[in-house]
């Protein structure tokens, strides 16, 4: 073998014939006539009703309901993350009557379905009219009704709060199982107990693991959300479907919900994007550039950056 | 004679049905660097991981500066320790690990300031003043904001070897802290080891740096299949060593 290492000879650039694709051709020319035909039918047929879609799109009822919609996803949410970081930790804790209690919390929550739940939480009620604050088995100090505490807010933040709480458990309790057992060994061996362990070593590599399902979580939130109109929670799709009872304009309102919710969830999609890269540091992945900063280097360059896997594109 | 730093009485350890130390018994010395030797899977770093309570062992006795190891002794029982004495006991031991374990979402000096503020308690400019001093002695004053990946192997045990010094322990355990780094890398770490031996830290050190054994060690102890084959002066163990166990080892490993 010999090696030649003669620095400045440099062959000339490949300039090979690019490979043909008909395929693709064929399947963008039965894409378009296929997307033509439905821009077609939504432009022309009138029962759309874009006038009406328009129109209701900024009426009060609606912003006031998504303005609710937002406020109880956000709140179910965080009940749902603080329940289930503490049941996650307690289902892994050394202390059987914690695991215990949480696998039993997961079990109840998860087995039963989230609308019966908020039917449930709606009708308690029936099942106790007063709730009392004294000792257990003795004297009350303070008697209240049922229905006074458990508003139709209070009823959907339960419903879906707790129901989240356990499907949320059983996502940190995976971050958690993911992050190296040497973590856990050196932090011990330092001295560390075990709540500040988790709290500043664990749970931190553990979110890694967390966020994006946690995205997931809070989109499929904000949806299920709607469901918050069996407890006459005055949301989005509560308020749509009063206009519609008023106007008889069903399938327009509807879709002006739908447009309300792609809106917001989108925007929860940009934010995810975010928080990822944020955890990410530290880890041996380099970080794909923001949108921001592609179109930037897009303008910068002016030249296609070709797709490649790390998201960093060609030079 | 002063109080040993470790005394381990038939030290026992089981996982399961298997038995991976079968009665350890040794001493070690105040500012004594003991070494231990052995194949893979004989018990060394079991051993090392049993003083600092990390795995508990089933039967035997090993105190660490004449305390028990994560019990107490009252009459004729032993108790358990709660909690917060095993990690107060544990803040008097530093270790160091194979695959450095430094927490990778800290910067070196976040890793090296963390349990003295969160477990010492100590104010923060404290902690971060000392920290500096220490990663200036392992020779990383222009790493202090380095992420442990921006690092190289040499530089990530270096920084475990502040993080662990950070505590001011009284005794140090080293879990064959050169295996996972390249071969021009083992140099810079067993530099700052001398260095830390020679200032009289008490050290255990698992390793096969045979080098490393001979001439910083005070004692080397070849263990095989959990019980202890051969102890003595390193020079003279491994020039001459007494049993066919040792001297077929130390053929392999030369």
């Amino acid at each position: 073998m010999t090696i030649d290492s003669v620095e400045g000879h440099r062959p000339e650039e490949i300039r090979a014939v690019p490979l043909r694709h008909p395929g693709r051709w064929v399947a963008t020319a039965i894409l378009l006539v296929l997307a033509a035909m439905l821009v077609h039918d939504i432009v022309t047929n009138p029962r759309f009703g874009w006038g009406v879609v328009g129109n209701y799109f900024f009426a009060t009822p609606v912003v006031d309901g998504v303005e609710k919609t937002l406020e109880l996803t956000f709140v179910a949410m965080a009940t749902g993350v603080v329940l289930g970081v503490l049941f996650a930790v307690m289902r892994l804790s050394p202390n059987p009557i914690l695991s215990g209690a949480a696998w039993l919390y997961i079990w109840f929550f998860r087995g039963t379905p989230v609308y019966v739940q908020l039917l449930f939480w709606y009708v308690i009620a029936v099942l106790q009219p007063t709730i009392s604050i004294g000792i257990p088995f003795g004297p009350a100090f303070v008697t209240m009704s049922a229905n006074s505490i458990v508003t139709p807010f209070v009823a959907a933040l339960l419903g879906l709060g707790l129901n989240e709480g356990a499907y949320y458990a059983e996502i940190v309790r995976a971050g958690i199982l993911s992050v190296d057992h040497g973590q856990f060994e050196a932090a011990q061996s330092l001295g560390m107990r075990r709540t500040p362990l988790m709290r500043r070593i664990v749970l931190p590599q553990a979110m890694r693991v967390i966020v994006p399902p946690t995205g997931n979580e809070t989109i499929s939130m904000l949806k299920t959300s709607s469901l918050a109109v069996v407890v006459t929670y005055p949301e989005l799709l509560y308020q749509t479907e009063n206009i519609a009872a008023r106007t008889f304009e069903t399938v327009p309102l509807y879709i002006m919900a739908c447009f309300w919710y792609l809106l917001m969830t989108t925007v929860l999609t940009m934010g995810q994007y975010y928080v990822e890269r944020y955890y990410a540091r530290g880890t041996s992945y380099a970080l794909p550039p923001t949108p921001i900063q592609r179109i930037r280097r897009n303008l910068t360059t002016l030249r296609r950056v070709p797709f490649s896997p790390s998201g960093l594109g060609g030079s | 004679m002063a109080e040993p730093m470790i005394r381990a009485e038939a030290v026992h350890k089981r996982y399961g049905l298997l038995e991976v130390l079968k009665g350890i018994t040794l001493e070690v010395a105040p500012r004594e660097v003991m070494c231990l030797l052995g194949p893979s899977g004989s018990g060394k770093s079991t051993f090392l991981r049993c003083i600092n309570h990390l795995e508990k062992i089933n039967s035997g006795r090993l105190y660490v500066d004449g305390s028990l190891v994560g019990y107490e002794e009252r009459g004729d029982r032993l108790h358990e320790l709660r909690e917060r004495e095993v990690c107060r006991r544990r803040t008097e031991i530093g270790m160091v690990f194979q695959r450095f374990n430094l927490f990778p979402h800290m910067t070196a000096i976040e890793n090296v300031v963390i349990a003295p503020v969160l477990v010492k308690k100590e104010a923060k400019a404290v902690a971060a003043t000392r920290a500096r001093a220490l990663l200036d002695r392992v020779g990383l004053s222009n790493k202090i904001d380095a992420y442990p990946n921006q690092l190289s192997g040499g530089q990530q045990q270096r920084v475990a070897i502040a993080r662990a010094l950070a505590m001011q322990p009284k005794l140090m355990l080293f879990d064959e802290p050169t295996s996972a780094l390249d071969p021009e890398l083992v140099g810079e770490v067993l530099d700052v080891m001398r260095a830390l031996a020679e200032e009289g830290m008490t050290m255990i050190v698992v390793t096969h740096e045979i080098g490393f054994a001979r001439e910083v060690g005070d004692t080397l102890v070849f263990i095989d299949e959990g019980v202890v084959v051969e102890a003595g002066v390193p020079r003279e163990v491994i020039a001459n060593p007494q049993h066919e166990r040792t001297k077929a080892f130390l053929s392999k490993v030369f």
